[in-house]
């Protein structure tokens, strides 16, 4: 255990690095302000294969791996953490669904566009009444001939402004709670499913999330994903795997914000010297850069631990508590350390601060987490 | 058509350090990088080799650590990746280098070569054209845009001080890339993954001693001697004044310096 990255992850984080630096650091902010994806960053992440990055090469992927991938969560989501939850929905939440429960045709049809990059996937599973308690979930899928009809709102479903692959969550027997939830690929084009606007939000607000309605979209038969009632396990399974993402982006978003903050208090002077000569500074900033470092770690361990097909599943739970904290936490510290121009949103720790928040709340609640990781303790 | 790209790994600086006691490059601490004239080079070789078919061979000569910059141009694209390395080129000024890249030329065949104009470290735009006139094809320097290409000629506009020439030339040919001439594109993470997957092929003195003896490369066989190398001063950007009469313009002038108590 040498903790260093490979000569071929390096070089990926070059590229992740570079491009998050040239493409998205100029225009996050007015992104943001104009709570709007800019469609041509979209094809430029395409066409440098950040849509597919731990996807088979022999389904049009890049093959790397998902240590790779957080690599890339974290670099984007330094400069702007709406393009790593535009990646981490499509990558970590659509694509495993197809990838691990889709039949050779399913692959060959919907995958491999998704992992190329040329179409974009998002994934529905909340409603209005059902975030955490997914079992709650309302919508159905009627058997009729050789089509499912599906009748359902969904709730915060990024990228569905844009995305053309929908995986939907419906039940198909309401009599059986979540045993009863099948899941569905539903294109963009079928009729009857219609997207609201995008959802007005305190944070990653350049990403799309909006409401989908589905009033009687007929699916074909044979977009159903597994078998009827596999449904929970399946999105229960994506959500697994999309935690280390989102604890990547937590990564990202402290790390950001730290290296803002590094270069403002070797420039703003207060009482004759630079505030980073003076020892609060650099003890905050210590205390920061530890708890990201070790942040960071439990990332890797989680990636570590999927590549090698183990059980990875309490240590993603973990690294996105964790992570998640402490975006939040060293977000906040920055912002103190910036003073009234850090409450500004001319500088970026603004952002960021805003950004931190959901990732203690999507893609379970740091409080689901909890109940993840006792679980595994078996208390 | 068979393309050849040479490039060359520097340090990643636009204001190159000296050590003033040694008078060679402080590389500690500062990361390696594809030379960006180079860079250039390789993606006018990519765009071509879209528009005629054929293949992109990449060739550095140094240090086994340059095979990093190989790779990132596999990850970019290219086809082969060539390593020029001994122990015997070792200290070679750029007379040395030109003979030993155009002997590794040679070895690997080419209908095009495509150099950077100049290194950012040495500067001197001179291992491109001293590679042409050793392998005996003609070529063009400044390149700064191809208008036209087929495998048997290339049309090229040359940039020049005060203008600029259109060029059409045979094949085989060497051309210097200016950084006008095209904008690198990125790597791919695909590509970056197959980079590593290929393997970089090693041209040593033993491959190429039919073309070079001993006394032609090394220090041996470099005429220069660099007597002093130093950081240039950097001198803050002019101020263009426009739109102004000859009048307004002198006056503008001297109020500046007066300005400045120069008068």
């Amino acid at each position: 255990m040498d903790f260093k990255l490979t000569k071929t992850q390096m070089l990926q984080q070059e590229l992740f690095r570079k491009f998050a630096e040239t493409e998205i650091k100029p225009i996050a902010k007015d992104m943001d302000e104009a709570e709007d994806y800019d469609r041509e960053l979209l094809q430029k992440l395409q066409k440098i294969g950040a849509f597919g990055i731990p996807y088979s090469r022999e389904y049009g992927g890049q093959g790397a791996d998902v240590l790779t991938y957080t690599l890339c969560m974290e670099e984007m989501s330094k400069v702007d953490a709406s393009t790593g939850i535009t990646l981490s929905v499509h990558t970590s939440l659509c694509c495993p669904c197809i990838n691990e429960f889709g039949t050779e045709e399913q692959k060959q049809k919907y995958l491999r566009p998704l992992v190329d990059g040329s179409k974009i996937g998002c994934f529905g599973l909340t409603e209005p009444g059902a975030g955490t308690d997914a079992a709650g979930v309302r919508t159905e899928a009627r058997l009729e001939g050789d089509y499912y009809v599906l009748n359902g709102t969904k709730m915060f479903t990024t990228n569905s402004g844009f995305a053309d692959t929908f995986i939907v969550f419906a039940l198909t027997d309401k009599t059986k709670g979540p045993k009863g939830m099948s899941a569905f690929i539903v294109e963009r084009g079928y009729e009857g499913l219609s997207v609201g606007p995008n959802i007005e939000r305190m944070g990653i607000r350049a990403a799309s999330n909006c409401e989908v309605i589905y009033e009687n979209v007929k699916v074909p038969k044979e977009n159903l994903l597994g078998k009827e009632g596999q449904g929970y396990k399946i999105a229960m399974t994506a959500l697994g795997g999309g935690r280390i993402g989102i604890g990547a982006q937590s990564v990202g978003i402290a790390q950001g914000a730290i290296d803002e903050t590094l270069k403002y208090v070797k420039e703003r002077k207060q009482g004759g010297k630079p505030i980073g000569k003076y020892q609060n500074t650099q003890f905050k900033l210590a205390e920061c850069q530890t708890k990201v470092d070790a942040a960071r770690l439990m990332v890797w361990r989680a990636a570590t631990e999927k590549d090698l097909h183990g059980n990875y599943a309490p240590y993603a739970a973990m690294c996105k508590y964790f992570a998640s904290d402490v975006a939040n936490e060293v977000t906040r510290q920055c912002v103190q350390l910036f003073g009234g121009y850090g409450y500004c949103r001319e500088y970026p720790v603004e952002r960021a601060m805003r950004d931190a928040k959901i990732t203690e709340i999507y893609e379970g609640t740091n409080e689901a987490m909890k109940m993840i990781i006792s679980g595994s303790m078996k208390v | 058509m068979k393309i050849v790209v040479c490039i060359k790994q520097v340090p990643d600086t636009v204001e190159v350090k000296i050590d003033p006691k040694t008078g060679t490059l402080i590389r500690d601490g500062v990361p390696s990088i594809i030379n960006h004239d180079d860079k250039t080079g390789i993606e006018a070789a990519l765009q071509l080799r879209e528009q005629l078919g054929g293949t992109v061979t990449v060739v550095s000569m140094g240090p086994p650590q340059a095979d990093v910059a190989l790779r990132e141009a596999l990850a970019m694209g290219c086809d082969e990746a060539v390593l020029v390395s001994a122990r015997e080129f070792g200290g070679s000024d750029t007379y040395a280098t030109s003979g030993i890249l155009a002997a590794a030329l040679k070895k690997i065949g080419y209908d095009l070569i495509i150099t950077g104009r100049q290194a950012i470290d040495g500067d001197t735009a001179q291992v491109g054209p001293q590679i042409g006139e050793k392998l005996h094809v003609p070529q063009v320097s400044y390149v700064e845009e191809v208008k036209e290409a087929t495998k048997d000629y290339i049309v090229v506009k040359r940039q020049f001080e005060d203008g600029y020439h259109i060029i059409k030339i045979k094949t085989p040919c060497l051309l210097t890339a200016i950084a006008e001439l095209a904008t690198p594109r990125y790597m791919s993470v695909r590509g970056i993954v197959e980079a590593y997957e290929k393997e970089i092929k090693v041209l040593g003195f033993e491959d190429l001693k039919d073309d070079l003896e001993l006394d032609m490369i090394g220090l041996k066989g470099s005429p220069t001697n660099v007597y002093q190398s130093f950081t240039k001063e950097v001198k803050g950007a002019g101020t263009i004044l426009t739109d102004l009469s000859a009048d307004e313009a002198v006056k503008a002038i001297i109020d500046k310096l007066e300005a400045k108590f120069i008068i």
